[in-house]
């Protein structure tokens, strides 16, 4: 059994303007020790996919429509909020995207720990104090025992987005959710952050799920990908899987613009276009509009399904472009058009 | 699937005692660490310290004074400050210092408990309704706005019908106008920090709405909180003194600051200092009050540390 199992996962967002769907039939599977990468642009409904497995969607507007979501074979989805209290900090722990205010500015750094420790382990808070030292040095913070008693605006970005991974960390979770740890610090920094997260993974045995959109982050720490478009999984697979032999359209265009330091004096390719607005029903592929591939059908049409090969590999296959040549070749025939 | 052996050990491993300094052992509350750094305020200890003097003044003076507040002798009605009446005498020949403490008392004690009360019901009913939201919110707010439309006079004279006049009435009467406008601020305080991750990470660390509100959000706002609760302390001073004009607040012969100020101002091209004394005491009560407010506002602040 999968420590995380989610099924049919379907979250949207009642607005007054309409109904969100922003996620949409997501379904993954995660086992202890494993990374899972979800990447995809803004909006691609990764966050929401993350606060639904914690039950962190404000509700209203939001709400869970349907899906299920097992953890160590329990569904979250059906539990009273108390015990999804229980659960969370302790089973299934959190991490932001903004270290700069994902800590309470009005509280030391000790108070912040010693009380995530507290609610839900009983312990003296000399001892609970001791621990949140030790927790600090792993995650490493210089001089932990006399920086515990900083507040949050004595320390960086950096130092603080550690501070956040030892919090999240301190009641030992089978299960860490980092919503795009690393996008507001910069690259040194970010490596080290990812650095502490894997250590603390192999030592433990800790499942992660990372959300970013940078995809060196994923090549380097994931063992699992999953590539979000407007709602929905569009590709997921090994992380090898995706990087060396990617088949949706969008995940192809997605490497295609990543800068690379081979090429010299070309101009980087971009995937023209916006996403789709989630507010309105998307009829067929929702990259339609945007894919570069040669369209042999239109736009209407039955919605690609997601469908699983032999080695584990899902691709959300549509019919309605003309796949015969490679995206190199089609993308260098938009260019020479371009240039015409 | 159990975790491997080598993983227990090191969850073990990490249980190992980190060593505590000794610093430790001294509180390190919010409330404590505000109070080391109001201490470096020169401006808002000279206020504490003037302020403390006024309240000792008022509760202790009129059992040092030889004159009974109430004790009238008409031959020396109207004198100005002498050595043997340090404040001067009102028209009726009662002592005009030892009136002062007295209504120094109910000033201060009808000041400070009314805006405890606000402050109590205000923060609690206003952060309640700012982190909730939603219809709860919308219902919450209606329902100081109704209150709001509410005359107060005519509020307060109600009150009085039903359940006659006490000195008590008037915290009440007080307390449930003023707490209206500081539940608006906490509220409008609350909704802007509830969208900083800090509230969202709380969420996801499994605390719960209480332990939310109390412990991380009120602490953030008890800034502006504070300076709008020295600012209220005179405010319903003056109120008080306006219920007392219309013969609904303080009775004859109790005096408060409000009042003495009143029948001082009836007076003053004459009588000046009947005006001046309670006034002075009035006015320095509320300078201090607001130095202290600014005080405690960056004390409670951390980042205005500057150590």
């Amino acid at each position: 059994m999968p420590l995380l199992d989610v099924r049919n996962l379907t979250t949207s967002f009642h607005l007054r303007s309409g109904v969100v769907r922003a996620a949409q039939n997501i379904s993954l599977q995660l086992d202890r020790g494993e990374t899972l990468g979800i990447v995809g642009e803004s909006g691609s409904g990764k966050s929401v996919t993350c606060y639904s497995i914690m039950r962190l969607i404000p509700q209203p507007p939001g709400r869970i429509e349907s899906g299920e979501v097992l953890f160590d074979g329990q569904d979250l989805l059906q539990v009273s909020e108390a015990q999804m209290r229980d659960i969370r900090g302790t089973k299934i722990s959190m991490i932001f995207q903004d270290p700069m205010t994902s800590l309470n500015p009005y509280l030391r750094i000790s108070t912040q720990m010693i009380e995530a420790i507290r609610v839900h382990e009983k312990m003296d808070e000399k001892q609970a104090l001791s621990k949140a030292i030790t927790a600090l040095e792993e995650v490493g913070i210089p001089d932990a025992a006399s920086r515990v008693r900083s507040y949050p605006h004595e320390f960086s970005g950096g130092m603080r987005q550690r501070v956040m991974i030892a919090i999240a960390l301190i009641n030992d979770p089978d299960l860490l959710i980092a919503d795009e740890p690393t996008t507001a610090l910069d690259v040194t920094v970010q490596a080290q952050v990812l650095d502490i997260i894997k250590e603390r993974q192999q030592r433990l045995g800790t499942a992660v799920i990372l959300v970013t959109h940078d995809l060196g982050v994923v090549a380097g720490t994931c063992d699992k990908v999953q590539v979000m478009y407007a709602g929905q999984v569009v590709e997921s697979g090994a992380v090898d899987q995706i990087f060396y032999e990617p088949q949706h359209a969008y995940t192809q265009s997605l490497q295609k613009a990543i800068p690379s330091l081979g090429e010299k004096n070309e101009a980087l390719y971009t995937i023209t276009g916006t996403p789709p607005d989630l507010a309105k029903p998307i009829s067929g592929c929702a990259f339609y509009p945007r894919c570069p591939y040669p369209k042999i059908k239109g736009e209407e049409g039955d919605p690609p399904q997601l469908v699983e090969r032999a080695d584990g590999h899902c691709v959300r296959e549509c019919g309605h472009c003309d796949r015969s040549k490679p995206i190199e070749s089609v993308l260098a025939q938009e260019v020479t058009e371009a240039a015409e | 699937m159990s975790r491997s052996a080598d993983i227990v050990a090191g969850a073990e491993q990490r249980l190992a005692a980190a060593p505590v300094p000794e610093e430790f052992e001294k509180g390190t509350s919010l409330w404590e660490d505000a109070w080391h750094r109001l201490q470096r305020n020169r401006l808002a200890m000279i206020s504490l310290f003037v302020f403390s003097a006024i309240v000792l003044f008022c509760v202790i003076g009129p059992f040092l004074s030889p004159y009974d507040a109430e004790a009238q002798d008409l031959l020396k009605g109207a004198q100005g400050p002498s050595a043997e009446h340090w404040f001067g005498t009102d028209t009726l020949g009662r002592d005009l210092m030892v009136r002062t403490m007295e209504g120094g008392r109910i000033s201060l004690l009808v000041g400070l408990i009314a805006t405890l009360v606000a402050l109590a019901i205000g923060v609690v009913y206003g952060a309640t309704a700012g982190y909730l939201g939603g219809k709860v919110d919308a219902t919450m707010m209606r329902i100081v706005d109704t209150l709001y439309a509410l005359p107060f006079t005519i509020f307060v004279i109600l009150l009085m019908v039903a359940f006659g006049r006490s000195l008590w009435l008037i915290f009440v009467a007080i307390g449930a106008v003023e707490w209206l406008s500081m539940a608006r601020i906490v509220r409008a305080g609350v909704i802007g920090l509830k969208k900083q991750e800090f509230v969202e990470a709380a969420v996801s660390l499994g605390y719960s709405h209480t332990r939310i509100i109390v412990r991380h959000l009120i602490p953030n706002v008890l800034g502006p909180v504070i300076v709008i609760a020295t600012l209220t302390v005179p405010a319903v001073m003056l109120l008080e003194a306006f219920l007392s004009f219309l013969g609904l607040g303080v009775q004859p012969p109790n005096a408060s600051w409000g009042v003495l100020i009143n029948e001082g101002q009836q007076n003053m091209e004459i009588f000046p200092w009947l005006l001046m004394f309670p006034a002075f005491f009035f006015a320095l009560t509320l300078f201090t009050l607001n130095f202290l407010g600014d005080g405690l506002r960056d004390a409670l602040d951390p980042k205005s540390a500057k150590d």
